[in-house]
């Protein structure tokens, strides 16, 4: 074998080693520990959990975390409720977010570019402090409240934070760029002339839509609702700054049981179900990347 | 091309109007004179004074640019190799596992990111005795595990639009495989890496959930100094502050961006 080959050899290995150690070491091994402690019991030590082995070397493992996990239905009721806002959250950020998507698209080439570049700018900037802003607009003696006050409309100051009507517009706002982006992608590839052509035969604008430009839009919108609700479903610091205090998601669960009650077995349990509710989505949107990365090659 | 309906022209207005006046109005208010952040006291500059006199800010914004710096160079790294494999190397073993494990954090929910991490130095803390304390050095391979994903669909996208002519090319006339990732690859995709590092490096800066998680008493960043303050409602001097942070971010967004299609002029 010549030394150039081996060289190549060599580096081919040390460019896939590398980083794959590292996932498996600080990504994939984290996930079989949160298996491994949701299994044990908790106790009063350091660190608060059984071990999977007991001093005679017997495998010691316990479904109790599971078991309460289904039969409070504290936790199921806060599972419904995170899939329901997220949910709802993303059909949002769709409704606003495609038309916004549309006209970015559709826009002049000039333009187009600084109109992306003011999507994806307050993504850059503190996501903390972008759900703070919306505390001084929604609090009691708040901007909106001023301003409905002045204006007449109210007499006394509505309740706004602190609600679940505060969640959404904080996952709205926080994750509309997620959506407009793949949904702007899939909307600048599309060939216009079809639409035209549709309209041309005597469809109506929006018959055009619903048969021409939404079907060739699914990519981009399956890509986008994916990207906003995985991430919405386990989102603690939205519910936690703009949400009431009986609001309950199970983002905020998780952290609670771990760092208020300290009960690491029953914190892992919840996150070992959450993450198979999200393990479907994951896929799709694993899925529905490698096929775009596919029609890019 | 035909006209915007009115529809679209709206939602544009509404979207970037929402995307907006919650910003503006933070600067406005950083400015505010009164001690209740909603009511206005009249102009002053008076909560910037504070800020820079606040020692806890300031060693949790140095804590929080050292972790961003480090975690943003090694996710570079570590990504780059990432990306090039994905990019350039069509099979090998285990690259299904390989693929998920890059794209996975990108959208895992930070509390499974932050409870998994945190149980795995626990549990290496009991099996080796290492981390002895958490802080800088946790939090830092965190950040490195969640953003070289970033740095590595970057880096892979930039390859996989490049023909490999120009490196078989080198190839042909005789330069050795190292030599032409140094001298032909690693330039090509020098723009690749310096988006990615910009990108860990701010994701860094903005994580609250991950290192809260992974850090120790005594060490906080400055997400989690702001939360901690903001938990108890609106502030004035973290209105000072977030507009500080908005006007520096959107600077040198804006900057980058106007080099960038300069470049793309010229080349183009």
């Amino acid at each position: 074998m010549s030394l150039s080959s081996q060289q190549s050899q060599l580096w081919q290995r040390l460019a896939i080693a590398t980083p794959y150690l590292w996932l498996l070491a600080f990504f994939l091994v984290p996930f079989a520990i949160i298996l491994k402690i949701s299994l044990a019991d908790p106790i009063i030590a350091q660190p608060p959990f059984t071990a999977a082995f007991d001093d005679a070397g017997k495998l010691s493992v316990t479904l109790d975390s599971f078991a309460f996990l289904l039969t409070d239905k504290l936790y199921a009721i806060t599972y419904l409720r995170s899939v329901a806002i997220a949910a709802i959250a993303t059909l949002l950020c769709l409704a606003l977010g495609f038309p916004m998507a549309y006209g970015i698209a559709r826009a002049r080439v000039e333009i187009r570019s600084l109109l992306l570049l003011l999507i994806v700018l307050p993504f850059w900037i503190s996501f903390l402090l972008r759900v703070y802003a919306w505390m001084g607009l929604m609090n009691n003696r708040g901007v909106i409240n001023n301003f409905l006050l002045w204006l007449g409309v109210i007499e006394r100051p509505l309740q706004i934070l602190y609600t679940d009507f505060a969640i959404f517009v904080g996952l709205t706002y926080s994750y509309l760029p997620f959506m407009i982006l793949p949904l702007y992608a899939t909307l600048e590839r599309m060939d216009l002339d079809l639409v035209e052509a549709a309209q041309d035969l005597g469809a109506s604008s929006t018959r055009a839509f619903w048969d021409i430009t939404w079907p060739l839009a699914r990519a981009g919108v399956v890509a986008g609702c994916l990207l906003v609700f995985i991430p919405a479903m386990g989102e603690y610091v939205i519910p936690y700054l703009l949400g009431g205090p009986e609001s309950l998601l199970i983002g905020r669960v998780l952290f609670d049981e771990f760092f208020v009650n300290r009960d690491w077995p029953l914190a892992s349990a919840v996150a070992v179900v959450l993450l198979l509710l999200l393990v479907v989505p994951i896929v799709l949107l694993q899925r529905s990347q490698a096929h775009d990365a596919g029609d890019g090659a | 091309m035909k006209r915007h309906s009115r529809f679209v022209i709206s939602a544009l207005a509404f979207g970037y109007a929402f995307l907006y006046v919650p910003l503006v109005l933070v600067i406005v208010y950083s400015f505010n004179d009164s001690r209740i952040a909603t009511v206005w006291g009249g102009f002053s500059t008076r909560w910037y004074g504070e800020l820079l006199r606040n020692e806890q800010v300031l060693d949790a914004a140095f804590l929080s640019v050292r972790v961003a710096f480090t975690s943003a160079t090694f996710a570079t790294i570590l990504g780059t190799m990432a990306g090039f494999a994905l990019a350039r190397f069509r099979r090998f073993r285990g690259r299904t596992l390989f693929t998920g494990m890059i794209t996975s954090p990108m959208v895992m929910p930070e509390v499974i990111t932050g409870l998994s991490l945190l149980l795995l130095f626990v549990t290496l803390q009991q099996l080796v005795g290492w981390p002895g304390q958490r802080g800088f050095s946790t939090i830092t391979i965190a950040h490195t595990t969640f953003s070289m994903a970033y740095v590595a669909v970057i880096v892979q996208s930039r390859l996989s639009g490049m023909d490999e002519s120009l490196e078989e090319a080198a190839m042909d006339l005789g330069g050795r495989p190292l030599r032409v990732v140094f001298d032909i690859t690693l330039p090509l995709i020098a723009p690749a890496m310096v988006a990615g590092w910009l990108l860990a490096f701010t994701l860094s800066l903005d994580d609250l959930v991950i290192a809260s998680f992974v850090s120790g008493p005594g060490s906080s960043t400055l997400p989690m100094y702001i939360f901690s303050k903001v938990k108890l409602g609106v502030s004035p001097d973290i209105n000072a502050l977030a507009t500080l942070i908005i006007v520096f971010v959107s600077a040198g967004v804006v900057i980058a961006w106007l080099a960038t299609r300069r470049a793309m002029r010229k080349t183009g």
